[in-house]
């Protein structure tokens, strides 16, 4: 084969266009910015629900909306945050960095790839349309506890809470096709010299939350479609009034809906471990202990999920295994956290954004590991459990320390991304509107729950309005904090400074590459030769590319 | 070590210990007023978890805060900080100390738990019970041991019946300091059984019957609130519970006997005529509230 060396042919390829992140393009890079990009879209959908919500709960008195338009909020807001945003957002990351981190042309199989990606659009779709049909969307929580998922007032075939099961299936296809690339790329295709030793920790935490979904999602999925089949055709799984068991239900959800939580947490985890190396000029602290670590979280994280069930038909013995069980998996988080702790420990900090993001979060993340402690505790539990405290409680996980992540990453590999720099000045306003908002927001829902308030009510008795309005100034805090972010990458993509390679004079083989990388991202495949976080040792990180 | 690294930790340490002893007193005041045995038993092991949690939670953000004010990059310096790539001691100090105190916390919660003696689904056998339960044995009981009180919840009511005088209520009404037992039935969907003053909750599945036991030790009025979301009208699905004393409880029960059952006000089915009679209601269809409960007794 001859290779053309036309120069017209090759400027006639060179400008990148805006067109390609809408078609069905195989590339990571593409599909990793297509995920991230409309996962952001969804976020800011979800936002708003949230903000409606908050606008209902600002005073005791449902006035604002019908109740069934309040539960058909809380139900979508959680359900597309989940699934339109956490995970997809998180998969367009590992699409993006994975291959470039260990030293990848591409993906294990692009094309599935594609085809993963191209399900979130279809899935976030049906969920609106949801609101469009007779009897709104789900109102069921994103929990579908039956015998209440299945009560289907309309009596329609078609109804909210079936597009919900339909969409949620969908969903769990596309993670799975997800999972199984991602996890094959990783074993598979790790460039010559990168041992699992040299490995980023961030791949390490891709791996470990993948094999999550691997070994989850199959429940939650068989859950689902048992509950379809109670819903429409007339079996009776889950149904008590003809001999079903609600209970199980419960099981096969959170056989996987408690390990989801560390699919998304996990790869934070893995931005955290990237970001704070880099931006306090040291090497990650006990490198080889946080990336086991995950493995080790990925082990437990199977074995906790009867924690949310302590107030449910649960027996003793059963509440006592699995309060044992989930206090147990803060020992491999708590080695991260200080880990982290040590890495930041007598460095040269610098305080750009991302690193602000990542400060806040591990901040963040402390607090609700800690509140994560006590709701592991039965008694404590039997009080607080479906109260505003577990909201607030994951709120911080999921705002505080995988959205701040999130941003720590945007900024982080943005420069990467596009070829381009943001403006430092608007990311820094956007950490403090988002700091100060997610104090605000979520604090308050501590004492709430404490107090006695359940969660996903419409209307409240009036001793719990002080919070209330405190949380609800927070969410719209939130709302507004977005602003300064959007107009950033906006402008930034559009007409920021030239990045460079490498601007954060970053370790990592994403870092050796052109910003944004070229279409098959190395031309020779690099030679892994040290371990990736070498900070003030002056090695070289591969033996031929530098 | 030198001396003035071992007054600054040791002050450190001081500082941190009495903030978090300041902080486990504090959070006793967070909770609605202890109303049950189990109550006191709660807070107790809340207030140790609030003390433990205060000193990591300040332990982790001071050493954080500590390195954003002493360990900036200098504006011009672009080096890297000391290549310290971890440390084995301190790496097996942090994994033992965590895995320490939480099986210490389990333990403590356990003994708590147990304390509680919340019976919860009873077809499946319980654990040895070693410890005292919470029942506070006041040695006068001035009534006799207390029949099972029935718990009815339906979408979106709550009717308690007595079934030594077949008395219904909407107002569930227990006298003090006596062990409460309970039958905690649903007719459609999972409700939630609970009374933030007394720091108890159960869910309740459909089809079952479920035991359960409290001691409550204060007379007062408190609120019983639906705890598992169960559509449409849940947050209105509530009902007051009135401790009061035995003599009061017993006048309560036979006044309410020779009551002829009337239907009791219910916020979800009001609300519900009241959005059929609009036209432009805007809400989606919804289950259709059970009509208001016939009872002997409501407020």
């Amino acid at each position: 084969m001859t290779i053309t060396t036309n120069p017209q042919e090759l400027i006639q390829e060179k400008p990148p266009n805006w067109r390609k992140y809408f078609s069905f393009s195989t590339d990571h890079k593409i599909i990793g910015i297509q995920y991230i990009v409309t996962a952001f879209f969804f976020f800011l959908l979800a936002g708003v629900f949230a903000m409606i919500m908050r606008g209902e709960l600002i005073t005791p008195e449902p006035d604002l909306l019908d109740r069934t338009v309040y539960n058909g909020l809380y139900t979508m807001h959680g359900t597309i945050m989940l699934f339109g945003w956490t995970f997809p957002v998180l998969a367009g990351f590992a699409n993006y960095l994975v291959p470039l981190m260990i030293g990848a042309r591409d993906m294990a199989f692009p094309r599935l790839n594609a085809a993963a990606f191209w399900m979130i659009p279809v899935v976030g779709i049906l969920f609106i349309l949801s609101f469009l049909i007779p009897g709104g969307p789900s109102q069921s929580g994103w929990w579908a506890y039956p015998p209440q998922s299945l009560q289907n007032p309309t009596g329609n075939l078609i109804n909210g809470q079936f597009i919900w099961l339909l969409a949620v299936a969908i969903s769990g296809v596309s993670s799975i096709m997800g999972a199984l690339n991602i996890v094959t790329t990783i074993i598979r295709m790790r460039a010559p010299g990168m041992g699992w030793f040299k490995t980023p920790a961030f791949v390490w935490t891709v791996m470990a939350a993948q094999l999550i979904q691997l070994y989850g999602l199959p429940a939650l999925t068989a859950g689902a479609v048992m509950l379809l089949c109670d819903l429409t055709v007339g079996t009776a799984f889950f149904d008590p009034a003809q001999g079903g068991n609600p209970v199980l239900f419960q099981h096969f959800f959170w056989f996987y809906s408690h390990p989801a939580v560390y699919v998304i947490i996990l790869p934070v985890f893995g931005i955290f471990s990237e970001v704070f190396p880099v931006y306090a000029r040291k090497p990650l602290f006990g490198y080889k202990v946080v990336a086991v670590s995950s493995l080790i979280i990925t082990g437990l994280s199977g074995i906790v999920w009867v924690h949310h069930m302590f107030a449910s038909g649960t027996p003793g013995w059963m509440r006592v295994v699995f309060m044992a069980s989930t206090m147990l998996i803060s020992v491999p988080t708590g080695i991260k956290v200080f880990a982290w702790v040590g890495t930041i420990w007598g460095g040269k900090l610098r305080l750009d954004t991302s690193m602000l993001f990542a400060l806040g979060g591990l901040i963040n993340f402390v607090f609700a590991g800690i509140t994560g402690i006590m709701l592991a505790s039965v008694p404590i539990d039997i009080h607080v459990n479906n109260t505003y405290f577990v909201v607030g409680h994951f709120h911080y996980v999921l705002y505080g320390a995988v959205v701040f992540g999130i941003y720590a990453g945007i900024y982080h590999w943005f420069p990467k991304m596009t070829g381009k720099m943001y403006y430092e000045g608007l990311g820094k306003l956007h950490f403090y509107l988002t700091f100060a908002g997610t104090a605000l927001n979520f604090l308050p829902m501590h004492p709430l729950g404490l107090m006695g308030m359940p969660r996903r009510v419409a209307s409240y008795d009036p001793e719990f309005a002080f919070w209330n309005v405190l949380a609800s100034l927070g969410g719209f805090l939130l709302g507004i904090s977005t602003i300064p972010f959007i107009l950033n990458m906006v402008s930034s993509w559009t007409s920021g400074k030239p990045a460079g390679n490498n601007p954060w004079k970053a370790i990592g083989l994403e870092w050796l590459v052109s910003s944004p990388p070229e279409v098959e991202n190395f031309e020779e495949i690099p030679i892994v030769i040290s371990e990736p976080y070498g900070y003030g040792k002056n090695e070289q990180l591969t033996e031929n590319m530098g | 070590m030198n001396i003035k690294k071992t007054v600054t930790l040791s002050a450190i340490a001081f500082f941190l210990t009495a903030a978090s002893v300041w902080m486990g007193r504090v959070s006793y005041s967070w909770f609605p007023p202890q109303a049950s045995a189990e109550a006191i038993l709660y807070d107790d092991l809340f207030s140790i978890l609030t003390a433990i949690g205060t000193f990591i939670f300040l332990g982790v953000t001071l050493a954080i805060g500590y390195n954003i004010i002493f360990h900036r990059a200098g504006r011009y310096d672009t080096g890297d900080g000391p290549p310290i790539e971890g440390n084995v001691r301190l790496e097996i100090l942090w994994t033992i100390t965590p895995l320490l105190i939480v099986i210490g916390l389990a333990a403590a919660s356990y003994q708590t738990y147990d304390k509680m003696n919340l019976h919860g689904p009873t077809e499946i056998a319980h654990l040895p019970q070693v410890m005292d339960s919470a029942y506070a044995d006041t040695g006068e009981t001035t009534v006799a041991p207390m029949t099972n009180i029935e718990v009815n919840s339906k979408q979106w009511a709550w009717v308690f019946r007595y079934p030594e005088k077949n008395v219904t209520s909407t107002e569930l009404h227990l006298p003090v300091d006596q062990r409460a037992h309970l039958k905690l039935r649903s007719q459609d969907v999972i409700h939630g059984f609970y009374i933030p003053a007394f720091r108890v909750k159960q869910d309740i599945i459909p089809a079952k019957t479920i035991d359960f036991e409290f001691t409550p030790i204060r007379e007062g009025k408190y609120r019983l609130r639906d705890s598992q979301y169960s559509g449409t009208y849940f947050a209105a699905m509530q009902a007051d519970v009135v401790v009061e004393s035995a003599e009061d409880y017993n006048t309560w029960l036979n006044t309410a006997a020779k009551q002829t059952p009337s239907p009791a006000p219910n916020q979800a089915a009001s609300e519900y005529a009241r959005r059929e009679q609009k036209s432009d209601s805007a809400g989606w269809k919804t289950v259709v509230p059970a009509p208001a409960p016939m009872v002997n007794y409501h407020p």
